[in-house]
């Protein structure tokens, strides 16, 4: 075992004097660690911190979004200390919400040094340093991002503790049929409207898949996708209006979130309801800028749950530490991500790639937050386990109102018109 | 598709169209005159924004009370930009024009980076989800409705000047005779910078306006600048109502084409009209002969 | 022979600066950092890509804003048939580079029937190019908007395999290199042809060389089928250095407007000055990030600053610059200044 894990070691390309050798001599040879180089025996010490890698898009249009996950990550570091896993040292990176940049900073994330790169909350960001980490054999623990493609093309070096798009839009539909059954309001006709990018069309393509599997009361009278650049979606909000669907459903960020719910009050578009399966519309941010018009939106996502003793430690960290702000999905899987990869080096007892990435295959963490009875990863690297909510807009609150097992309030549906909200 | 439909949407792409028209409007005068391409159009109308974005967030003003100083400070920075460094090109083959004014473009994106972030922001003023009711079926939001008045008033002054001012009229004889308008004793040089100052004026104006409609941040600006390059050479390059008329054309056709098309298509609508533009009228619907 | 032609015109000095640069470049891996072999690739590639662009402009008198359109439908093509087909670059850079020069021979076909020019023809490139991006957006099958991925596998990085261009950076870098010099002295002999005769006589007076029965639309249609098969060559190239290829980031008008850069700051209608604007920008912007960091690193300013944009505005304010006072580019001052040159500016 150390012998074959020396050898990846010094595969690791992370300064030039190895890639040379490895390119002109082909490095396998090169057995023994120590004969490598100083630097890289001090990376092989075990007091040394895990160099993690937080690629977030912390700037442009996804910014709030990647700033909110970053603190996930930051509650990680004291609270696992105090659970005993080893030190980590955060590497902080940021694609300004570009995919191409993603996969820029991916690899100079490496090159500086990263053993581990936790990332990206963008299905299309992630893809792109995925295939960076999959290239340069360093480990992707991914936080967020539901495209299916990431653990369904046999990645070796990619672990999600995240739906992908099918387990969402299942969970969401078990949910629906769940809410429709409570209050007794079923629409019959939905309209589908979301973001044009991998994320938003990825989680379309499922819906529509799996739609007659679940024989789902209603039809999808139209999808409309829009451009993630929109500068105005009063036209988008307009065809949804025109379309008739007693419902809407929503795929999207948080701006076009806001920009979405101004243009319906204005446009005195009032379905049913609204339900979401992405970020966005359960954000602080979305509620502080669209106040009582942000009330009653359900989003169908992978909540915490509360109950759990971690769940209660990371909930006092935020009362705490923000105050103003409620733990949400950005935060708890940021969160998790961070654990799994300090879960995994003391458990491989180095920052070597390969011990990591087999530390990572045996993951086991029974102690987490999330819905997920536990987290480990399938030969894909996908945890089975992640379960989905259905949470609601009250009053600037999220209360979980499905399943009912979780569920802290009744749900309000269909939701209270724009022009009765106090 | 219903006919309340349609209406709605050609009526919010009216609206829309005439801010278009305002900022296209600045493109055309600097062309029409200089013979200039503005390739930091849409900059300069993001730097009217941001404008409109502090004095709100600092004063608490309605970007609608700011048009009047974002217009004379971005008449003044126009004027400088003109007289001190774009004169010096006039000379050069187009692509080192280009070149300088995108290399402007860029420095007023990062520039906007480096004080304001990257992050989209908006501002909320109190009418900013309330609509207008006209009869039955017919609903304006107030915000596209006051940004569309605005864009008016502002056109219809500009044209005013430039028909009846005697600098006005000056500068329209530099644009149409530039030998001439020197051996009258025009000082072609000031009135150069002028007309830059002015079309700068116009952009931030009309990026005070758009920000009751639209988040601002520094990446918006090349977008911009495609769109009233698109507007300016349906409506004929150098022809003022021509701006206006483009503007209207393309709010329009966008606001239709979202309904009948993807939304996201709406855009490839504008490109394609503008090839066939090209192709077929390469003066523009309303301009003179260019060639 | 070609490498003889190739270097008649440079001095003693000039061939002894050109074999310094060469061998600096060649020895690059051996004593830089792996993050110096990326930027130098994406140097040589730009390098490439100027090359073409000075084609359609410098000896065609075309000034295209969309240049990216080439390399991007190149690109896709040649990435889709791998992922889908399993088709390798070295036989799909052939129908690639014949889309991007069919796609090219559209634009400049309509362009000279419609005699559209100076900036109209920049409008209508960057329209093209707009619009093919938006189409693409729409493009399920090679992944619109989310993306068109080219398989990896973990073993990708170790080895050459110049067939499926899998392989070591260092791999790239040589090719990119090998394609670099191969573009220059492409570039060199069609000049000196009597193919490059026409397009000065064209470039320099359009009438005159009509009117001496040059066939001006044909001289002018090949200088755009060269300069869109060399961008077909270097999409090709792209697709497979970078893996993933999404419309906003290969067609986007920054990409396009990129390609431009390298040559003006170079000197357009120069052969070396692409290459030396390609070797001036992107070293400058990347030495300026590093400048950044070292100054958050060291304490000099502080570290929690946020100082994005403050590169590319720096950037803005040197190619304003060059315009400024060096109009004609850099290479023609710098070659008459070091006397490396024997013709002006070449």
């Amino acid at each position: 075992m150390t012998d074959k894990v020396n050898k990846t070691k010094s595969e690791k390309t992370t300064g030039s004097i190895i890639s040379r050798r490895q390119f002109t001599a082909g490095v396998a040879a090169v057995g023994a660690a120590a004969s490598v180089g100083p630097w890289y025996i001090k990376n092989a010490r075990a007091a040394e911190p895990l160099k993690v890698g937080v690629l977030l898009p912390r700037s442009g249009g996804q910014a709030q979004i990647g700033i909110d996950c970053q603190r996930g990550a930051d509650a990680a570091l004291p609270i696992l200390k105090d659970l005993g896993y080893p030190e980590l040292k955060f590497m902080l990176a940021d694609f300004e919400t570009k995919v191409d940049v993603a996969r820029t900073q991916t690899a100079k994330l490496i090159d500086e040094g990263a053993h581990l790169v936790v990332g990206a909350f963008d299905s299309g960001a992630t893809m792109a340093a995925a295939q960076v980490c999959e290239q340069r054999n360093i480990p992707l623990v991914v936080n967020i991002a539901a495209v299916p493609k990431l653990t369904g093309m046999g990645l070796k070096w990619v672990f999600r503790n995240f739906p992908h798009g099918p387990m969402i839009v299942k969970d969401a539909f078990v949910n629906q049929k769940a809410l429709f059954k409570m209050t007794g309001h079923t629409p019959k006709t939905v309209t589908l409207m979301h973001v044009n990018d991998t994320f938003g069309s990825s989680l379309a393509g499922a819906l529509f898949k799996l739609a007659p599997r679940f024989k789902m009361p209603y039809k999808i009278v139209e999808k409309i996708s829009y451009d993630p650049y929109g500068r105005d979606l009063s036209a988008e909000v307009r065809k949804a209006k025109a379309s008739k669907g007693e419902a809407l459903w929503v795929v999207s960020r948080l701006n076009d979130a806001i920009m979405m719910t101004k243009e319906m009050v204005k446009q005195r578009f009032e379905p049913m309801g609204i339900l979401s399966t992405g970020p966005g519309w359960y954000d602080q941010e979305y509620m502080k800028a669209t106040g009582k018009f942000g009330d009653d939106v359900i989003s169908l996502v992978p909540w915490h749950d509360s109950n759990k003793p971690l769940s209660k430690t990371l909930e006092a960290y935020f009362a705490k530490h923000h105050p103003d702000r409620q733990v949400n999905p950005n935060h708890t899987y940021t969160f998790e991500g961070i654990m799994v990869a300090a879960d995994a080096y003391k458990r491989a007892g180095s920052t070597d790639a390969k011990a990591l990435q087999a530390a990572l295959r045996t993951t086991n963490i029974t102690n987490n937050v999330t819905t997920a009875e536990r987290i480990t990863f399938d030969k894909n690297g996908q945890n089975p386990h992640v379960k989905n909510s259905a949470v609601q807009n009250r009053g600037g609150k999220n209360l979980v109102i499905l399943p009912q097992s979780a569920a802290v309030a009744k749900p309000i549906w269909p939701m209270r018109p724009w022009k009765k909200r106090g | 598709m219903d006919f309340w439909t349609l209406a709605n949407a050609l009526a919010t792409g009216l609206l829309t169209g005439l801010v278009y028209g305002l900022s296209a409007l600045g493109l055309s005068v600097i062309f029409g005159v200089i013979r200039i391409v503005n390739f930091a159009h849409g900059e300069i109308m993001v730097m009217g924004m941001f404008f409109a974005l502090v004095m709100f967030r600092w004063l608490g003003l309605d970007p609608m009370l700011s048009v009047p100083l974002a217009a004379a400070i971005l008449f003044v920075f126009g004027y400088a930009l003109q007289s001190t460094v774009i004169s010096r090109v006039a000379h050069l083959p187009d692509h080192m024009q280009f070149l300088l004014l995108a290399a402007i473009a860029v420095m007023i994106v990062n520039g906007s980076l480096l004080i304001f972030g990257p992050d989209p922001q908006a501002i909320n003023i109190s009418y900013s989800f309330d609509s207008f009711d006209i009869g039955e079926n017919l609903i304006i939001d107030k915000t596209r409705a006051y940004a569309a008045i605005a864009a008016v008033a502002i056109s219809g002054l500009l044209l005013g000047f430039f028909k009846y001012s005697r600098t006005g009229k000056a500068i329209r004889a530099c644009a149409d005779n530039y030998l001439g308008a020197q051996v009258v004793g025009l000082k072609v040089d000031h009135l150069y910078a002028l007309t830059f100052g002015i079309g700068a004026a116009c952009l931030g104006a009309a990026g005070c306006v758009l920000l009751l409609l639209i988040e601002v941040h520094p990446y918006l600006a090349p977008g911009y600048t495609l769109l009233a390059f698109v507007i300016v050479i349906i409506g004929g390059l150098g022809s003022m109502t021509g701006a206006l008329v483009g503007g209207i054309l393309i709010g329009m056709s966008e606001a239709l084409a979202a309904i009948v098309l993807q939304p996201s298509m709406k855009s490839a609508f504008s490109f394609g009209l503008l090839i066939l533009v090209l192709l077929l009228r390469p003066q523009g619907l309303m301009g003179k002969s260019v060639k | 022979m070609m490498g003889v032609n190739f270097l008649a015109d440079l001095t003693i000095k000039g061939k002894a600066g050109l074999l310094l640069i060469l061998a600096i470049l060649i020895s690059l891996p051996f004593w830089s950092s792996s993050y110096i072999i990326s930027v130098a690739t994406i140097t040589l590639y730009l390098a490439i890509l100027g090359q073409s662009w000075n084609l359609m402009l410098g000896f065609a008198g075309l000034l295209s804003l969309g240049h990216a359109l080439f390399v991007g439908i190149s690109a896709y093509l040649a990435a889709y048939v791998f992922s889908v087909l399993g088709l390798p670059p070295v036989i799909s850079v052939f129908p690639a580079v014949l889309l991007a020069i069919l796609m090219g021979m559209l634009i400049g076909y309509l362009g000279f029937r419609f005699s559209i020019g100076g900036v109209y023809f920049a409008l209508l490139t960057i329209a093209f190019a707009e619009l093919v991006r938006i189409s693409v957006d729409h493009m399920g099958f090679i992944g619109g908007t989310e993306g068109l991925f080219l398989p990896v596998s973990e073993g990708d990085r170790k080895g050459v395999d110049l067939i499926n261009l899998r392989g070591h950076p260092f791999m790239f870098y040589y090719l990119a290199m090998v394609l670099a010099f191969l573009t220059l002295a492409g570039c060199r002999t069609l000049l000196k042809s009597k193919l490059g005769y026409y397009w000065q006589a064209i470039r320099d007076d359009q009438d005159a060389a009509q009117a001496l029965g040059i066939n001006v639309f044909r001289y002018k249609m090949y200088a755009v089928i060269y300069s869109s098969g060399i961008a077909g060559v270097a999409g090709v190239f792209y697709a497979f250095y970078q893996n993933s290829l999404f419309p906003e980031s290969v067609f986007g008008i920054e990409r396009s407007i990129e390609v431009t850069l390298g040559p003006i700051v170079g000197g357009v209608g120069s052969l070396f000055g692409p290459v030396l604007g390609a070797f001036i920008l992107t070293p400058l912007g990347e030495g300026l990030t590093e400048l950044i960091d070292f100054l958050k690193n060291s304490g000099i300013i502080d570290p929690k600053l946020k100082l994005n944009g403050l590169k590319l505005l720096i950037w803005g304010l040197v190619v304003s610059l060059i315009v400024l006072f060096k109009p004609r580019g850099i290479w023609p001052w710098l070659s008459d200044k070091l006397g490396f040159c024997r013709t002006e500016g070449d």
